[in-house]
């Protein structure tokens, strides 16, 4: 199908881009890969008044560092930061997980602001970003505002973000240890039914993030190593996240996926840091 | 600011493998639509409209991207590239063609205008690639006749013949 007709502004500025947000608020859709938001559209399942196509502002184009933090602008592609030379180094986990978002034809356009803005719970960029702490950065006329990842993922495609709000970029801490990553698809490129993230990150145990089991990406530390406390651990996180059936997987089948990759992830971040 | 009301329709200017051409379209109007309907352009194919099988796959500055997922408004003084660029105009087929043809890696072809311009894309990002990366690309597209393995096999063959001195 088509979409419905919709106003179209393609702002220079961030300033322009917040200044028709300030006037539509919720009416508006700010596009950016466009790779989820227009099928939508063509499925005219979302009828905005007002697209606001932030691909052409060059300040949102931009991974930089800041404050050993890696800032990812709201424009800057998927396959842009894969390609990026220092990601293996600085942001291994994002190396590992990028693959895995779509296929190479979406991630050419598809933006890792615009995969978090969605919240989709299986998602892999905003499971990464959970699991390393992470920020999304919020501009509206009234100024700015950071938020921790746990704080602007709210549940099932909802987040904090206010109407008149612009994404201008997501923030990935620089955190040293072994990271490691696991999803189970039907196929590649499909959304995940399970993915689990690890950090070994030196200190007592290691972070756990799982995504598919729950409204949003869950973020738990275990003990680690090839001990019942941490194969307890494990069950407890199963039947504490619960999982859901959907056509893709039955809850039960998602807490079983769990249990067997968890292990796996984290013996691999283990070995990783090691 | 760039700023086209409902309905409006505007002239849009791109180049379309190395002409610049223009047309008129409103700010709805798919980009493969408009390569096919404005531009004539009709090598391009359009299957699920919504960004799952990759048949409307061309080129925007190079990268391979679904045209059902971009608005023609956004390749505004863009440089697409589409399947007709592909063979010389007496009709030789390019290097990626002839592997495709040589390996019956299309049989209705309905889908195959997508998979050659993404592989083109990849082709020149990743010149030597394995099998399993050639799947993973492949991953992006749906074809119904061929169980996929005379693509890659045709993509495997482009790109040892591309590599031989």
């Amino acid at each position: 199908m088509k979409p419905r007709p919709f106003d179209y502004a393609r702002p220079d500025t961030v300033e322009e881009a917040v200044a028709i947000l300030a006037e539509h608020g919720d009416e508006a859709r700010v596009l950016a890969g466009g790779q989820t938001l227009l099928a939508m559209l063509n499925l005219r399942l979302v009828e905005p008044a007002v697209l606001v196509d932030i691909n052409r502002i060059p300040e949102l184009d931009v991974i930089r560092e800041v404050d050993n933090r890696i800032e990812v602008g709201a424009a800057v592609t998927q396959n842009r930061l894969l390609a990026w030379p220092p990601l293996a180094q600085k942001l291994p986990l994002l190396a590992a997980a990028l693959p895995f978002v779509g296929h190479f034809q979406t991630r050419n356009k598809g933006t890792v602001c615009g995969s978090i803005a969605h919240a989709d719970p299986t998602s892999e960029l905003p499971l990464s970003l959970a699991l390393l702490e992470g920020e999304v950065v919020l501009r509206s006329r009234h100024g700015t505002r950071v938020l921790a990842a746990t704080e602007f993922q709210q549940g099932m495609l909802t987040t904090a973000r206010a109407g008149d709000e612009l994404i201008t970029a997501v923030r990935f801490p620089v955190v040293p240890g072994g990271v490691a990553f696991r999803e189970v698809a039907r196929r590649h490129g499909d959304f995940a039914i399970v993915a689990v993230a690890a950090l070994a990150d030196g200190v007592n145990g290691m972070r756990i993030g799982v995504a598919g089991m729950a409204e949003r990406p869950a973020v738990r530390r275990i003990a680690g190593g090839e001990s019942s406390a941490t194969h307890d651990a494990i069950e407890r996180l199963a039947w504490e996240l619960q999982g859901y059936d959907d056509v893709h997987a039955s809850a039960r089948m998602r807490r079983d996926l769990l249990r067997r990759i968890a292990p796996v992830v984290m013996e691999e971040a283990r070995r990783c840091a090691a | 600011m760039r700023c086209v009301k409902r309905g409006e329709r505007v002239r849009l200017s791109l180049t379309l493998n190395g002409r610049k051409l223009s047309g008129e379209a409103e700010p709805r109007m798919l980009l493969s639509d408009f390569l096919r309907h404005v531009l004539g352009a009709t090598g391009t194919h359009v299957g699920c409209e919504h960004g799952v099988c990759g048949c409307c796959t061309v080129l925007v500055d190079g990268a391979a991207v679904r045209s059902c997922l971009t608005l023609a408004v956004q390749a505004e003084g863009k440089a697409v590239t589409t399947v007709e660029s592909l063979a010389r105009p007496d009709g030789t087929l390019n290097p990626l063609q002839q592997a495709f043809q040589n390996n019956h890696a299309l049989q209705c072809g309905f889908c195959t205008p997508g998979i050659l311009m993404s592989f083109t894309d990849f082709l020149q990002r990743n010149p030597a690639p394995s099998e399993a990366e050639v799947m993973e690309v492949l991953s992006g597209h749906l074809c119904r006749c061929t169980g996929y393995a005379g693509i890659v096999a045709a993509v495997l063959e482009a790109a040892n013949n591309r590599n031989q001195p």
